[in-house]
């Protein structure tokens, strides 16, 4: 899983190139185009005024690269690739091809994609990617359609191309001549696509880091039926699963006779997700029960009425051996233990691995620089520490639910989906239909953070369907989604620092574990940095599922970590800044090893960005209980000042300060927003979060009982700051979490007086 | 299963429901009123605030036999323009991310404001804390809320 995790976060596969990617010609490609009147109820921009001009708008649209069309009175359209689960995309992606494209940003309507990969290349939304990954195609994409603008318009005028000139969607020339992109869009549509077109000088961009609104902001506001839940369509049923109560239980036996005579129930039976013998490919097949019951029916509350009066028998599924393809094609085979497990022998089980006193396996050795052997034992001072961080449910607000109508020579399934592409091949086995016949459309989704990478609940939908012949929606409640698994892993980490008698760092060394993936990423910062570096991990293998979430790794790593540190500066005598820069300093000036893989300077200047915005060691702030923490993760560095102070015998965290780099900002206040939230998050989480077993079952299933932070825990004020520069842009859903963590914890000791190591960190407080 | 005649968004609705039917299924699924969002079922989230005579009211635990001669609201009935002041805030302050959280927020938020014009940052603490986002909108929320009052 570690391998998954690095493909995720190192994608390069842009539209325009990697593995199985179309050429950059083939979604370049240039059509004129009638009775895009279809998808006007899409767009919508973010100002009722705007409203009203695209309620009206005409059906002739010109087709200027797969990303744009344009009609004569003007008014563009700009197809976003991507899904979009909250991350902003449908502004910030359209909004690089209206920069390169030179047009008025109020003329631009938006509208979410079709799934097609050959247009619009990987169409996944997640390791925060999409920026990164659509940077230069969509300012290509923008740029080619402006170079057909220019020539049809050069052509019309009879003048040469040089001589127009381009601004806000008006083609000039000097000779007084003026047009509009609409007047000259169908001309341009007939030209063909140029390549190797010239992209803007970032001075001179007039849409990209100014603040746009949302573009689905109104629809946001007003209801409209964005999301999966929201899918509907004439003769539609509504269909629920039960799946076993217990990690380790499978179906035994169930009678639904009483179920199956109350109103409204349509049909009650038990299938399986995937045939016996079936290959598990990747994680796109992940699922954690293969058995369930379907309970189909008219209406929500008919199917949960009858759901109740349905007797289950359950068994144990024993230890099971499964099959599956990885990443590069390679055979896996795993054995899912029998196991039932409860937190407390996790925990046990945690610890025997962590100390080596369990039998089954050493510890893997990911990197070791110079002897740390020799240096822990000529070590005048050995620190160390052992963290925990429980499970945790991604508790998406919109619950988990697809829409799917099967029939015997296609299939339309619609609904929340990070990486539809991934889920094309099995639902194409499942449903024995070629791609073509399968349609995906991609809804908004009410959250995401991974969970939506994987795509269990779609192929249960198609199975239902399949079986019924009819279109169904399939819900998860919110208890169905708690208790289903494919969670964040549980992790343990033993950070040791060697200290020599004038108090240096000599040698680090860091075993990490989880269950059953573990968190380390051996090449990051402090490695680079010290001249005896060990890191390994181990992995207990389980039947709870698990996944990516928000910053997969690192969500762990910095909490671990950056709290370590600060015991390590504070031993050094140092400040806990200045400690992380001379570090840096040297990873800068005289790296140890080659594979390091962060940027040293950019690291440091985000510390150094908020050392200056936080006031840190200013005389004014010495009575602040401060934690400070930074990370590197998703291509991006971001580091935190957190103020905290004790509020009824609780931490409450008032007032954050947070620095990033995530190279040029697309959308400021977007950006702002992005930060603000991964902050309350990481408040929410390390305070809070915690899904814990007792005898295979989840002890959390719905709020109640699932502490998520609210809106008088989140902090009075976050002020965010952004390092600015001209590096190509990477994405802002994850490198802003992970650091809160580090920065909660360390505050929490300035605060407390006591190291706290275990998560959720307020589940010591009495008053909890 | 039986027959109601709702008030919902200044017109009555007829529906024919079994009585214990959550106002927000009868909303979502029988009157297609998609903008109610559920999230928990048993009042703990906040996504399927209405307003039941103008007082903010989860809708989840609401069952359509207890809603006599109330009048409902529901985010349709704020507005269907996004004109209402707390929609208007909304935009204002970009305070969306995956926007599910949202409809919610903005009926506990428009009721608060009603009854409580010029609110006081505890006063929002208390109205808004019954509304979970997961994306962590709260600080725009509040400001939004803020921007409203006089
Ligand atoms: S769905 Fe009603 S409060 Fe959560
Ligand atoms: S905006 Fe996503 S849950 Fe609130």
């Amino acid at each position: 899983m570690d391998n998954t995790n690095n493909y995720i976060e190192n994608l390069e596969n842009s539209p325009s190139g990697g593995k199985g990617a179309p050429s950059r010609r083939s979604f370049l490609k240039s059509s004129a185009l009638a009775g895009g009147g279809l998808m006007l109820s899409f767009s919508w921009f973010a100002e009722a005024k705007a409203a009203e001009k695209i309620a009206n708008l005409p059906e002739t649209w010109s087709e200027l690269t797969g990303y744009i069309k344009i009609t004569p009175e003007n008014v563009i359209k700009i197809f976003c690739p991507n899904p979009e689960f909250g991350q902003n995309v449908m502004t910030s992606l359209p909004m690089m091809v209206a920069e390169e494209l030179d047009c008025d940003w109020g003329n631009v309507v938006v509208e979410m994609g079709t799934h097609d990969n050959v247009k619009f290349g990987p169409q996944f939304s997640g390791g925060s990617n999409s920026i990164k990954m659509y940077w230069k195609p969509l300012r290509n994409a923008g740029a080619a359609a402006r170079q057909m603008l220019m020539e049809a318009t050069a052509q019309t005028w009879g003048v040469s191309v040089g001589e127009i000139t381009t601004k806000a969607g008006v083609l000039s020339h000097s000779s007084g001549k003026s047009a509009t992109y609409g007047e000259m869009a169908a001309k341009a549509a007939t030209i063909t696509v140029p390549k190797n077109v010239k992209l803007k000088a970032i001075k001179d961009f007039t849409i990209i880091s100014n603040s746009q609104k949302n573009t689905e902001g109104l629809k946001v506001v007003t209801g409209k039926p964005l999301f999966g839940i929201d899918y509907k369509v004439d003769g539609m049923l509504i269909a629920m699963i039960q799946h076993p109560p217990a990690f380790g239980m499978k179906l035994k036996s169930f009678d639904a006779t009483a179920a199956k005579k109350m109103p409204g129930i349509k049909d009650i039976f038990s299938f399986k997700l995937f045939d016996e013998g079936y290959e598990l490919s990747g994680f796109a097949d992940t699922r954690t029960f293969n058995e369930m019951v379907a309970i189909v029916g008219k209406t929500t509350w008919e199917v949960m009425n009858a759901r109740k009066k349905i007797n289950f028998q359950w068994e144990a599924t024993g230890e099971v051996k499964e099959i599956s393809k990885g990443w590069r094609g390679e055979k896996i085979e795993t054995t899912v233990p029998a196991r039932i497990e409860s937190t407390a022998n996790q925990l046990e089980m945690m610890a025997e691995f962590a100390d080596g006193r369990h039998p089954a396996k050493p510890a893997k050795q990911l990197r070791k620089d110079g002897d740390p052997e020799a240096a822990f034992k000529n070590a005048a001072q050995v620190i160390e520490r052992t963290y925990n961080a429980p499970f945790l449910a991604h508790n998406c607000m919109e619950p988990m639910n697809f829409f799917a109508h099967v029939q015997d020579d296609k299939a339309l399934v619609a609904g929340p989906l990070q990486g539809p592409a991934w889920m094309e091949p099995t639902l194409m086995k499942l449903l024995n239909l070629p791609a073509d016949k399968i349609e995906i459309q991609m809804t908004r989704m009410g959250g995401g953070f991974g969970r939506r990478a994987y795509g269990s609940y779609a192929f249960e939908a198609a199975r239902i369907s399949q079986k019924l012949k009819a279109p169904i929606k399939l819900i998860y409640t919110r208890e169905d989604d708690m208790t289903y698994g494919i969670y964040r892993p549980m992790y343990t980490a033993t950070y040791r620092a060697a200290l020599d008698a004038n108090k240096n760092l000599i040698g680090f060394h860091v075993t990490g574990g989880g269950i059953p993936e573990n968190p380390i990423h051996a090449n990051r910062f402090p490695a680079g940095c010290i001249d005896n570096y060990l890191a390994d991990s181990w992995e207990i293998p389980t039947n709870i599922t698990v996944g990516f979430f928000r910053a997969p790794g690192s969500n762990f790593n910095a909490a671990a970590e950056q709290s370590f540190l600060d015991e390590v500066a504070a031993a050094m005598g140092k400040d806990p800044i200045e400690m992380r820069l001379d570090l840096l300093k040297r990873a800068k000036e005289n790296p140890v090893g080659k594979n390091n893989d962060y940027d040293a300077s950019r690291y440091a200047g985000v510390l150094e960005l908020l050392k200056e915005k936080s006031g840190w060691g200013k005389p004014e702030n010495a009575g602040k209980k401060r934690g400070v923490a930074a990370y590197f993760c998703h291509a991006a560095y971001a580091g935190h000042v957190v103020d905290m102070v004790m509020r009824d015998g609780l931490p409450y965290v008032e007032h954050v300060t947070s620095a990033v780099d995530c190279g040029v900002i697309i959308n400021p206040d977007a950006a702002r927003n992005m930060v603000e939230g991964a902050v309350v998050d990481g408040i929410g989480q390390s305070f809070y979060g915690a899904l814990t077993h007792k005898n295979g079952a989840a002890e959390q299933s719905n709020f109640h009982n699932y502490r998520m932070i609210r809106h008088n825990e989140a902090p009075k004020k976050i002020d965010v700051h952004f390092v600015q520069n001209e590096i190509d842009p990477t994405g802002l859903g994850e490198p802003p979490f992970p650091p809160v963590f580090g920065a909660v914890a360390n505050a929490l000791f300035k605060t407390t007086g006591k190291r706290y190591y275990n998560q959720p960190f307020t589940k010591e407080f009495s008053n909890s | 299963m039986a027959k109601y005649s709702l008030k919902i968004n200044g017109k009555t609705q007829q529906v024919d429901a079994d009585p214990s039917t959550p106002m927000l299924w009868v909303l979502r699924d029988h009157l297609n009123l998609p903008g109610t969002k559920y999230g928990c079922g048993m009042a703990q989230c906040g996504a399927c605030t209405i307003h039941l005579d103008g007082n903010a009211t989860r809708s989840c635990v609401l069952p359509v036999s207890a809603i006599g001669k109330s009048a409902i609201t529901t985010i349709e009935g704020l507005s269907a323009s996004g004109t209402h002041p707390v929609q208007k805030a909304w935009l204002e302050h970009d305070v969306a991310q995956c926007g599910y959280c949202q409809t919610g927020q903005i009926m506990s938020a428009a009721a608060l404001l009603k009854s409580n014009p010029k609110p006081s940052d505890a006063d929002i603490d208390a109205a808004m804390s019954g509304n979970i986002c997961r994306c962590g909108t709260y600080l725009r929320i509040k400001e939004a809320i803020k921007a409203v009052a006089p």
